[in-house]
């Protein structure tokens, strides 16, 4: 096979967004800990992780500039390479994310603590798991499992319009809670976000492996071809 | 240490190979001084010999008989100038178009093949045998010498040198140049014509010139043709008088007059055929480089 | 105006060795398709066809039919009419050498018999004009040879040749394989502009060329024709894994 270099050139920032996916997943379990627990010093370790992953941003987004620079990729090497430029910007975002849920804790922490009607963990958990297989599906090339991912996105979704509602009545009804539910809301609404970016990465996926581009639709099948649009 | 060795073995093998390189070219040099002075040194015996004898008469005067003094071998270069250009007439029109049959259209062929043997066979004939041909061919059933017979003989000895170098010269044409022409939707003979032969005509030239410097200094063909003549001669019928021709009779002549009269004529051969074939060069390059129309 | 080409079954052989096997595509009118493959494919064997100069090779042979606008230039016309309506460019520029730069562009013309001294001087310039060369050589016409040019003049030069007979369907075999980067973007521009005039089809090796200038490309593999789509869905996201290989450089 020929273009050896070029091909471990691409394995490496394959590895090297892996790399960075770890670090995302863990930051947001951290967050979901430091919001279990309460425990501030975990949210300390969110915030070291989240400028790790920015400088790995950096990284990742020189070496795939080199790459189309350099070897001028074709077909599915240009694919591969479109996709993980995205793939590390929605990683980034989710770093932020779980950011964001771990500075609501350390506000928490100056408040009385209150019961709020929302499934915080549930909502962590299915957001969790989106991602977890959104990244399976970027190592395997697997736009199956993508396809699932993006079918997970409504459940989030509605958990979140959900919360939305009942915190809207606690704050209405019981305005004293009204900075916890605030709070709450804001938690449900970062985990939506993370839930989207996982979306976003399996578009992206079976962008690369399909050569379509089916952002903005549910699934394959309903993406019309761009071409036999013009 | 070991560096220092090194380097003394890199600076012999240096010296060694520098004077390898000057061996060689002194021996170049050498060979090229042998190829040239036998020529040299024949132009300049030539000149020693027979410029004294040269005067304006022996351009414009026929030669006078045994005895008297004067005279000179103008019907002679006439005649040589006549009997070369019926011989180019023939020889080079057939040569190039033989030449340009086996370059351009038999290629492979069996019929190429073989005129190509001809006329490499032709080619080694003596030129005493041509002569005895052309006589059996044309002065017998004529029954008389005739510069028509001449000519024909020189023509038929051209034929194979220029037939040969047209060939290479149009063989060194890059294919390049005849697929261009053909792209343009030029018929095939048009292309030759037009294109591939005039690519090649400066080589073509030279091949004619060859010819003739050769033919040009041939005395034996002509002993039983041309034949010779003390006068004045234009008629294709009648004998003619050539240079060389001329030359050979008063070379073997018992007379000294006459002796030095060859060695005039023999230097006034070989300046003619110079200027000849320069003057040729000179008004075909410019030609050829201005692209004529 | 450029005409489309139609080829159906078309198979062609050098001697015993079968260059070219069922080719069957569609070439539209006023367009610029690109034929990639690797040595040896058969693309410039292909090409060859189009204007009847793979016969010229006397063990060569064809089957199957090219119409090019309608008229099928195997069976109902002499190879010598349909080589002044699809012109050629080749890989090496071959300029006559004996030529002036005037003599080499009317060289169509002229060797055809056409005399008109003062439609010659409008076609010459007109062509020049169109292959980007008159601004350079307008001054030298008559005086300098055509193979005094730079290399990418000279090909320009080819092109002003070809364009001067009034083509319909200009072919180009690796036109700018030989050239600097320079003179290939001069090169790639001008077949820009060409394409509105006529259907150009173009043999390259560089596949980053194919996309710059072409709508259409084809890829051809061991004499068959693989794919042939828009440039924009072979680049991007070829249907045959065998085309992606080839422009991944995976080949081998």
């Amino acid at each position: 096979m020929t273009r050896i270099r070029f091909q471990q050139s691409l394995d490496e920032l394959k590895d090297q967004l892996l790399v960075m996916a770890g670090m995302a997943e863990q930051a947001i379990q951290r967050a979901v800990e430091a919001y279990r627990t309460r425990d501030l010093s975990i949210c300390d370790l969110v915030s070291k992780g989240e400028e790790e992953i920015n400088r790995m941003q950096r990284e990742n987004d020189q070496t795939a500039t080199d790459l189309l620079a350099m070897e001028q990729p074709m077909a599915v090497d240009l694919r591969f390479i479109l996709s993980a430029i995205k793939i590390n910007a929605d990683l980034e975002r989710v770093g932020d994310s779980a950011k964001n849920i771990s500075d609501r804790v350390r506000t928490m922490e100056q408040m009385s603590a209150a019961e709020m009607p929302v499934d915080i963990p549930r909502m962590a958990s299915l957001a969790t798991e989106m991602v977890r297989k959104s990244l399976k599906s970027f190592i395997d090339a697997d736009a199956e499992l993508s396809c699932a991912v993006l079918a997970m996105d409504d459940a989030v979704d509605s958990m979140n319009r959900a919360a939305y509602k009942s915190l809207t009545t606690v704050m209405a009804e019981q305005s004293s809670l009204a900075p916890q539910a605030l709070n709450a809301l804001m938690i449900a609404r970062a985990l939506e976000r993370i839930a989207d970016h996982a979306t976003s990465i399996a578009e992206d996926v079976i962008f690369w492996v399909q050569g379509a581009d089916v952002r903005h639709y549910k699934s394959l099948k309903i993406a019309p071809d761009p071409h036999e649009l013009g | 240490m070991g560096d220092e060795r090194l380097k003394n073995e890199h600076e012999l093998r240096s010296r060694i190979r520098t004077l390898t390189d000057g061996v060689a070219t002194a021996l170049a040099v050498l060979s090229t001084i042998l190829v040239v002075a036998p020529l040299v040194a024949i132009f300049v015996y030539l000149i020693y010999k027979g410029a004294s004898s040269l005067s304006w008469d022996f351009f414009i005067k026929v030669p006078k008989p045994v005895g008297e003094a004067g005279g000179g071998m103008a019907n002679a270069i006439a005649g040589s100038a006549l009997l070369l250009g019926l011989g180019s007439l023939i020889g080079i029109p057939v040569g190039i178009a033989g030449g340009v049959y086996l370059a351009e259209f038999g290629r492979g062929t069996r019929l190429a093949n073989a005129v190509r043997f001809t006329a490499d066979v032709l080619n080694g004939v003596p030129s005493i045998v041509m002569g005895i041909a052309v006589y059996s061919l044309i002065v017998i059933p004529q029954r008389h010498f005739s510069a028509l017979s001449g000519g024909v003989a020189l023509g038929i000895m051209m034929i194979p040198t220029v037939c040969r170098t047209t060939e290479e010269m149009l063989l060194m044409v890059p294919n390049a140049v005849r697929e261009a022409a053909l792209a343009l939707g030029v018929p095939n003979w048009r292309s030759v014509l037009a294109i591939t032969v005039r690519t090649a005509s400066a080589g073509i030239i030279t091949g004619c010139m060859l010819a003739f410097a050769r033919v040009a200094g041939e005395t034996a063909p002509l002993i039983f043709t041309a034949f010779g003549n003390v006068d004045w001669s234009a008629k294709l019928s009648e004998p003619i008088a050539a240079l060389p021709l001329q030359i050979y009779v008063y070379a073997i002549s018992p007379y000294d007059e006459w002796h030095r009269l060859a060695w005039a004529g023999a230097l006034v051969l070989i300046v003619l055929i110079m200027l000849a074939v320069s003057l040729v060069r000179y008004v075909t390059s410019r030609g050829v480089m201005k692209g004529a129309n | 105006m450029g005409v489309g080409i139609e080829v159906t079954n078309l198979n062609a052989w050098y001697g015993a060795n079968h260059t070219l096997q069922d080719i069957n595509l569609n070439i539209p009118a006023n367009h610029a398709t690109a034929l990639i493959g690797p040595s040896g494919c058969g693309k410039s064997t292909f090409v060859r066809c189009l204007n009847r100069m793979h016969e010229t090779n006397p063990i060569a042979r064809v089957t199957g039919s090219v119409l090019i606008g309608g008229l099928d230039i195997y069976a109902d016309a002499k190879p010598v009419e349909i080589r002044r309506r699809v012109g050629m460019v080749f890989q090496r520029p071959n300029p006559f050498p004996t030529m002036s730069i005037y003599d080499n562009v009317a060289a169509g013309l002229k060797l055809n018999g056409f005399r008109n001294r003062r439609v010659l001087d409008e076609i010459v310039e007109r062509s020049l004009k169109n292959s980007a060369l008159w601004d350079e050589v307008k001054d030298d016409l008559k005086k300098k040879s055509g193979a005094s040019l730079s290399g990418g003049q000279q090909q320009r030069l080819c092109i002003a040749r070809a364009l001067a007979v009034d083509p319909e369907v200009l072919l180009m075999d690796e036109p700018a394989s030989a050239l600097d980067p320079v003179s290939t973007s001069k090169i790639e521009d001008l077949i820009f502009q060409l394409k509105s005039q006529y259907t150009i089809v173009i043999v390259t090796h560089n596949m980053q060329q194919a996309a710059r200038v072409a709508e259409k490309t084809g890829f051809f593999l061991n004499g068959r024709m693989i794919e042939f789509d828009s440039t924009q869905k072979i680049f991007t996201n070829p249907s045959d894994k065998r085309t992606e290989d080839y422009i991944t450089g995976r080949f081998g």
